[in-house]
């Protein structure tokens, strides 16, 4: 089956868990700017951070779910050429991984500052843990904006190299991504 | 006859000593919380929302027999603005409302006080919040005065006063009802 990782290529889980997330993001930088801006009368004043603060709760347990799942599966080989690019390649990965984490962690201790919990959908809550801590919102709001350009940058970077990859240097990095790669390609 | 003039004497300066004694200058009691800051806002024209601050600090002083000498003198810190909500407190203290982060600090300074008799008066003077310097009145009732059980005399007042959000450039629109902000103060001070 092409659901798990090979050498060679990603298995679907983790592509599908790969751009589910990218959507999320996608979703969130963007109305996470906007929702602050919105004038009080809006109808999206309230849906706005609702929706921010839901999909922020998902992102959370799919990027916990996608630790585990780089953990126990194969790793595909990196493309890139040795050196820096490797490097840089590995620090942008990890970066990936970090960035999205801490900022779900600072948003929750936004939002749960007071000891409230964040309501997912109506699903679920998740209730607060750290809280009541002096200027905790602040602290865990500005950590949350500068983590936030942050990441754009990194995503930024993470797009360009991959249609680098496509473009320039004609290897299947981008493609293994798209889907699974049954046969070694290179 | 001589007897009774001393006395009527002696019960004059009595009289004045004593309300020279009580020409005094009072600590707000922010360190044991017996003072608040409150304040309200209509939320959409359907209800008051309630804030206070939580930190501030100042002195008066009152004087029974000349009210009207009466002087206060109150520093806010802007940044304990607690509203009982994070996410809204967050928002209160950005650039929309306070901007603590440039103004981290409202006054009150009295210039004037015009006593109206039992126990009330009309308080006037510089209110500075986001480096806005401006007039406003507060309506003062005086509790009461007394010897706390712990060996300290105490006096307290309310005060209530509102002005436009506006004024103190505050943009934000919060809607039609709610351009005033209303001020609730409960001040107990001990005597210094």
């Amino acid at each position: 089956m092409l659901w798990r990782n090979t050498v060679n290529g990603y298995g679907l889980i983790q592509i599908l868990m790969h751009w589910t997330m990218a959507a999320m993001i996608a979703v969130l930088l963007p109305l996470g700017l906007w929702m602050t801006s919105l004038d009080y009368y809006d109808p999206w004043y309230r849906k706005g951070p609702d929706l921010h603060r839901a999909i922020g709760v998902l992102l959370g347990l799919l990027l916990a779910l996608r630790l585990v799942a780089r953990l126990i599966q194969t790793r595909p080989r990196a493309l890139t050429r040795p050196g820096w690019e490797t490097r840089m390649a590995g620090a942008a990965h990890f970066l990936l991984y970090a960035l999205p984490l801490a900022m779900v962690v600072s948003g929750y201790l936004i939002s749960t500052a007071d000891g409230r919990p964040v309501e997912v959908f109506g699903w679920f809550e998740l209730p607060a843990t750290l809280y009541g801590i002096e200027g905790q919102e602040d602290i865990a709001g500005d950590i949350h904006f500068a983590l936030a350009m942050l990441l754009l940058g990194v995503v930024a970077l993470h797009a360009l190299a991959a249609l680098r990859h496509h473009l320039i240097l004609k290897d299947p990095t981008l493609r293994r991504m798209l889907a699974p790669q049954p046969h070694p390609s290179d | 006859m001589r007897t009774s003039t001393h006395l009527t004497l002696g019960a004059g300066l009595l009289l004045l000593f004593g309300s020279i004694a009580q020409a005094a200058d009072y600590v707000i009691d922010t360190k044991g919380a017996h003072a608040f800051i409150q304040f309200h806002i209509k939320h959409l024209g359907y209800s008051w929302l309630v804030g206070r601050f939580n930190r501030f600090d100042g002195e008066f002083s009152y004087d029974e027999a000349n009210p009207q000498t009466a002087k206060v003198a109150v520093t806010i810190d802007t940044t304990s603005i607690d509203s009982n909500h994070a996410e809204r407190d967050k928002h209160l203290r950005d650039e929309d409302f306070l901007e603590v982060d440039k103004f981290p600090e409202a006054r009150f300074v009295s210039t004037s006080y015009r006593d109206l008799g039992e126990g009330k008066g009309e308080l006037v003077g510089e209110f500075t919040l986001r480096g806005i310097t401006r007039p406003i009145t507060i309506a003062v009732t005086q509790i009461g005065a007394g010897d706390d059980p712990w060996g300290g005399y105490r006096r307290g007042f309310e005060g209530r006063a509102s002005f436009a959000l506006a004024d103190f450039g505050i943009k934000r629109d919060l809607g039609p009802a709610s351009k005033e902000v209303h001020l609730w103060l409960g001040v107990e001070g001990i005597r210094k």
